[in-house]
């Protein structure tokens, strides 16, 4: 691996896994995406010198890197709220009341869609199909979903997350065992 | 592993379907081992071809014949599953992943078996975070329990798995887009010819399956192919997953049989429309198939030949059911909004068209359409249809056709009673010689 002398560095675990990765994948562009998963979860977005960092270790061009960071919308170059709350607006999620819970929820954080608060602790996204159709409305935080979402359980779940604390996403089933 | 007709599902809503104790012990990778001992990979393919599989993705082409299509000296394949479920109504993939993920691996490592894979992705959208790392755990597991890697159970056979999380792009759901996805590109489509099954990953041959296609494999090697023609048409064998969305009484994920008639699955499995709700119109095949009004889909069977006797597709089986308290002209905006944003902006046809069928689309829904609006709709969309890379464009154009046929009345009204106001400059009015 080459000596890096970008500013970026990934903690050691993120490294390993950086490792595994560049020797499971046949060709070192094609670990560019699972690459830049692992910068975001430790950054929370892919800042420039991580983008100079992958040139380095990777063989790509810049240019490669940011067209990736634009094409795909989970990839986030700039700093990110604390909590990003995607709200499905598809056809299923608009059929079981959609648009009135994404305008609960402007109305309860004081933003409109697209927008972050001032203290930086949330934004609100209306985003593409979750294929969560048949528990809609749907919402996605972090890695899990919220599901069969009505005002009354919005609202506890915003609750929950200005103390800090991630209420149990529907999808978590693993920890309901 | 096929009480009541449940081929795929048996396992759905269980607490531990998900572990491998739990598949083992219901005859999981009991196919596999059997694959691998008896059979040869053309023995693989001949049994899937023999039980009439079609792809599940959407196109329904079969499964076998496709596999036939790699070139019988290719020295690298590569197999990959297509996991990025996106299109609006489908959720099945999701379920065999979170409920039953060995099934779907055991299905993988059959399938790269038999297309004579080295490697194989596992490709799943971004956004379900917490079944990437389900299936890699699952993953791990085959892994010590000598599934995959070198030399599987002694057979000599050696596969690697890798599961790819996508990052947030419908378009990588079309097979050549997921391909490039991987390769570390924009997950833009590639002209076809070559198909990957001649030219797919890195230029290798490549076979890419969705996940229910792949799921239903190991089932096919225990049974036979006879037993599972006992389920579904001549033409269409086999059960397929419906996932059900919409105002109905009891939303969610079904295995029926091929061929059953909606009347029946909508009453007797679905529970029918959700009280006080009227049934007006259904997309049976996920988002991108032609609407059917309420008259026609009670008249249909749900099998692949009598949805395009219907004159629409059975697509990925994403079954949105639409009430009569909804508008249409709504309905079609909402969706319009997903092709646009989801054009992959590599084809001026659809990068424009979708934009413009949203931009109109919408003015219409707010009551400021304009004269020749609904005319402009269908030349926007003659302009889309069939002249693009991939069907991104004409998924567009299905729904928005049928809409408007269908349910013209409902855009009418909303267009101005009002005549068109005299254009103020003099040129628009002709009255400007401009030569």
């Amino acid at each position: 691996m080459a000596e890096t002398r970008s500013a970026f560095a990934l903690n050691d675990a993120g490294m390993a896994q950086f490792r595994r990765l560049v020797e499971r994948y046949p060709t070192k562009q094609s670990a560019l995406m699972p690459a830049l998963w692992l910068i975001q979860d430790q950054e929370g977005h892919v800042p420039p010198e991580a983008v100079d960092w992958l040139v380095e270790q990777l063989d790509v061009s810049a240019a490669r890197v940011h067209e990736l960071l634009s094409f795909y919308t989970m990839f986030r170059a700039e700093p990110q709220a604390e909590y990003v709350l995607q709200v499905c607006h598809n056809i299923s999620c608009h059929l079981s009341g959609a648009r009135p819970l994404l305008e609960h929820l402007e109305q309860r954080l004081g933003i409109g869609i697209g927008e972050t608060t001032p203290d930086g602790k949330f934004a609100l996204e209306g985003v593409e199909c979750l294929a969560a159709c048949g528990m809609g409305p749907a919402m996605q935080l972090g890695k899990h979903f919220y599901e069969k979402l009505t005002p009354a359980r919005v609202d506890e779940i915003l609750e929950s997350l200005r103390r800090g604390v991630v209420p149990r996403a529907d999808t978590d089933r693993e920890l309901a065992e | 592993m096929s009480a009541n007709g449940q081929l795929l599902s048996a396992r759905f809503g269980r607490r531990d379907g998900h572990k491998l104790s739990v598949y083992e012990a219901e005859g999981g990778y009991r196919a596999l081992k059997k694959a691998l001992k008896e059979m040869s990979p053309a023995d693989v393919r001949e049994q899937v071809k023999a039980a009439g599989l079609r792809g599940r993705g959407g196109a329904g082409f079969p499964t076998g014949v496709k596999w036939g299509f790699v070139p019988a000296n290719a020295e690298k394949v590569y197999f990959f599953v297509n996991a990025d479920e996106s299109e609006p109504g489908t959720f099945k993939d999701r379920y065999l992943l979170d409920y039953d993920p060995h099934q779907t691996i055991e299905g993988s490592i059959l399938s790269s078996y038999a297309v004579g894979a080295a490697l194989c992705f596992i490709y799943i959208r971004g956004e379900f975070g917490w079944l990437v790392d389900r299936v890699n755990r699952a993953v791990e597991e085959a892994y010590a329990a000598g599934y995959l890697g070198r030399n599987i159970l002694g057979s000599g056979y050696s596969l690697e798995m890798i599961v790819h999380k996508g990052a947030g792009a419908y378009i990588c759901g079309e097979e050549t887009g997921l391909i490039n996805s991987v390769e570390g590109k924009k997950g833009q489509p590639s002209i076809k010819p070559p198909f990957p099954a001649v030219s797919g990953f890195l230029g290798a041959p490549t076979i890419v399956n969705n996940v229910e296609t792949v799921a239903t494999v190991p089932w096919i090697l225990n049974e036979g192919p006879d037993a599972y023609r006992r389920y579904g048409t001549e033409k269409s064998p086999g059960t397929k997953l419906w996932s059900v969305s919409g105002p109905v009484k009891r939303p969610g994920v079904y295995e029926v049989p091929l061929g059953i008639p909606f009347r029946e699955f909508f009453e007797e499995h679905v529970g029918g429309m959700a009280d006080g709700e009227k049934l007006k119109a259904v997309i049976v095949g996920g988002s991108s198939v032609p609407v059917l009004t309420a008259d026609e889909v009670m008249a249909t069977n749900l099998d692949y030949e009598s949805l395009a006797a219907a004159g629409t597709m059975l697509g990925s089986g994403g079954m949105i059911v639409i009430p009569e308290s909804s508008s249409m002209v709504d309905l079609i905006e909402v969706l319009m909004h997903f092709y646009w944003d989801e054009s992959c902006g590599q084809c001026t046809p659809c990068r424009e068209g979708t934009g413009w069928l949203h931009k109109v689309v919408g003015r219409v829904r707010r009551g400021t359409g304009e004269h020749g609006d609904l005319e402009r709709l269908e030349t926007i969309c003659n302009g889309m249809a069939g002249l693009t890379i991939c069907p991104l464009s004409d998924a567009a154009v299905m729904p928005m056709r049928s809409f408007l046929a269908k349910f013209r009345t409902e855009f009418e009204t909303l267009i101005r009673k009002d005549p068109a106001p005299e254009p103020t400059s003099r040129w628009a009015r002709g009255e400007v010689e401009t030569r």
